[in-house]
């Protein structure tokens, strides 16, 4: 029974002590984004990175999630000769929830994995004390170009993912199940409004945040060598995954 | 009209010009790594223009005490004073300041993978003078010149030797012109010939630079060569030190079984 509580103990203060490691290096990250020299030329490239190149990924995953949430909504509401709706709740869940998490946690498998490997293996190979050593501060120079274009690029890719997830509902409702494509786009428009755009960009800049500071804290704290890079790796994938569906959640009821 | 040296030179003070003596002193430090005592009250002081060689077995705490020097561990306990400044009462800030005032040459090179050779030597010179793009490029061909490594500026350290990364790796150190220069391990995992080769090259250094040198190695070989002052580190202290002769000659058997490399003797009892 002891054992069991020392382990419940244990596991509560790896939580706490790894929650606070966050705040703390956000915190530094924030610090160090208002200090010069300002490496504009990393954030652009880091841009490219986490925006430009996941664009293909953005696209086959919002079309599709659009086409298969009519395809399923439009099944279910002719049951109760609701089918006019469809385009109303492709949009709605689309710009409000679906957008935002797919995205978000599609760009975490892509990049936020990637900027722990490479943070990690930098680590392992003395490249992060090198960089202390030529008087440049790590959070500094690796840290805030991946946390702004996290900020900058999510939200970018959240409104391209709104805009492909509507066309792909639109696609398999007047291409497959034969809606009025006039009526399905008038439908599609009627119920939204601005807030409903406005609540999956904001969440989405939060998501942004979250994934790229996960991935670089992970890096950062990598000890023991290869292997170590792999186990960074797979937690900054697991960590904020679970923690934008968190504040997913939390977001939603407090903010909007 | 600004002079090479004020190009090269990142702005701040010199500390050549207000160096008391020693440039460095290592005071009473102590230092435990995940549960582990590494350093023990250890004390060193470094001369100026002195080329002080720290030897010792695997896991003494030899790169542990030359990642205090530069500031990237900060002590348990005990103080490390660089030009007079006790550096481990210093802001990460203040600290970069007095980091540029060094050249650091890590073991394998620690060479940045996302840039090519020309990118990882102009990055200090970028960061931290006013340097124009032609006389970075200039700089760069002087440092690679100066390691005995023309023509490599587009390479990626993937497409280089083990002895061209370290070299690569030197022509970095001293891109900023340092005061103080700290190799760590410069020749493991080098064959016999090329370690010689760059335990000459660090000599060669040391006296056209006119810098203050403090190298780490299990090399003895290397340490004699390069070294004016040899101290030999075991169990996180000094144990022994001297010149090169003095400590050939020492009676310490710790000394004498680490330098004639015999599996017998106190370091493996």
């Amino acid at each position: 029974m002891t054992a069991v509580l020392e382990r419940i103990g244990f596991v509560f203060l790896h939580m706490f002590e790894e929650t606070g490691l966050w705040f703390r290096m956000l915190g530094q990250t924030f610090r160090w984004t208002f200090r010069r020299p300002f490496e504009g030329l990393e954030w652009l490239r880091q841009m490219v990175r986490l925006g430009i190149d996941s664009i293909p990924v953005v696209v086959l995953t919002s079309l599709f999630t659009g086409a298969v949430l009519a395809l399923q909504t439009y099944i279910g509401f002719r049951r109760v000769h609701a089918e006019n709706f469809v385009g109303s709740v492709v949009a709605l869940a689309m710009l409000r929830e679906l957008a935002p998490v797919l995205v978000a946690l599609m760009v975490t498998g892509r990049v936020g994995s990637s900027m722990a490997a490479e943070i990690g293996t930098m680590r392992v190979t003395e490249q992060l004390d090198a960089l202390q050593a030529l008087a440049t501060e790590p959070v500094q120079y690796l840290f805030v170009p991946r946390v702004i274009a996290g900020l900058v690029m999510l939200p970018l890719l959240t409104i391209l993912g709104d805009a492909l997830g509507i066309y792909g509902g639109y696609l398999v409702a007047v291409k497959l199940m034969d809606a009025n494509p006039v009526i399905y786009q008038q439908n599609t428009f009627q119920f939204l409004s601005m807030n409903d755009l406005w609540s999956g960009v904001i969440k989405s800049a939060f998501f942004g945040l979250i994934l790229t500071l996960t991935g670089c804290v992970r890096g950062y704290y990598t000890s023991g060598g290869a292997e170590g890079v792999g186990r960074s790796t797979t937690a900054a994938v697991v960590e904020a995954s679970l923690i934008i569906l968190l504040a997913d959640f939390f977001l939603t009821k407090l903010l909007f | 009209m600004r002079t090479e040296d004020e190009m090269t030179r990142p702005a701040g003070r010199t500390l050549e010009v207000s160096m008391p003596t020693p440039v460095i002193s290592v005071q009473h430090v102590d230092k435990t790594l995940g549960g582990k005592p590494v350093l023990r009250d250890l004390c060193i002081d470094v001369e100026r223009g002195e080329s002080l060689v720290i030897v010792g077995g695997s896991g003494q705490g030899k790169s542990v005490t030359l990642k205090h020097i530069i500031g990237l561990l900060r002590p348990d306990r005990g103080h490390i004073i660089i030009a007079g400044q006790d550096i481990c009462a210093m802001t990460e800030r203040e600290l970069n300041r007095y980091r540029r005032h060094f050249g650091m040459a890590f073991q394998e090179g620690a060479l940045f993978d996302s840039m090519s050779v020309f990118e990882n030597i102009a990055f200090p010179l970028r960061r931290h003078t006013t340097m124009t793009e032609a006389e970075i490029r200039a700089r760069v061909e002087e440092c690679l010149e100066q390691v005995h490594l023309p023509n490599v500026e587009g390479k990626r350290p993937s497409e280089l030797s083990g002895g061209m990364r370290r070299r690569v790796g030197f022509a970095r150190a001293i891109s900023l012109k340092p005061e103080i220069l700290l190799f760590d391990e410069p020749t493991t995992g080098l064959d016999p010939v090329i370690s010689d080769v760059i335990a000459e090259l660090i000599v060669e250094m040391d006296q056209t630079l006119n810098t203050t040198t403090i190298s780490i190695t299990h090399d003895m070989k290397v340490a004699f060569k390069i070294a004016d002052r040899v101290a030999m580190l075991h169990k996180g202290h000094i144990v022994e030190e001297g010149t090169p002769e003095e400590f050939q000659r020492s009676a310490n058997p710790i000394v004498q079984q680490f330098i004639e490399g015999r599996a017998e003797g106190p370091l493996t009892e």
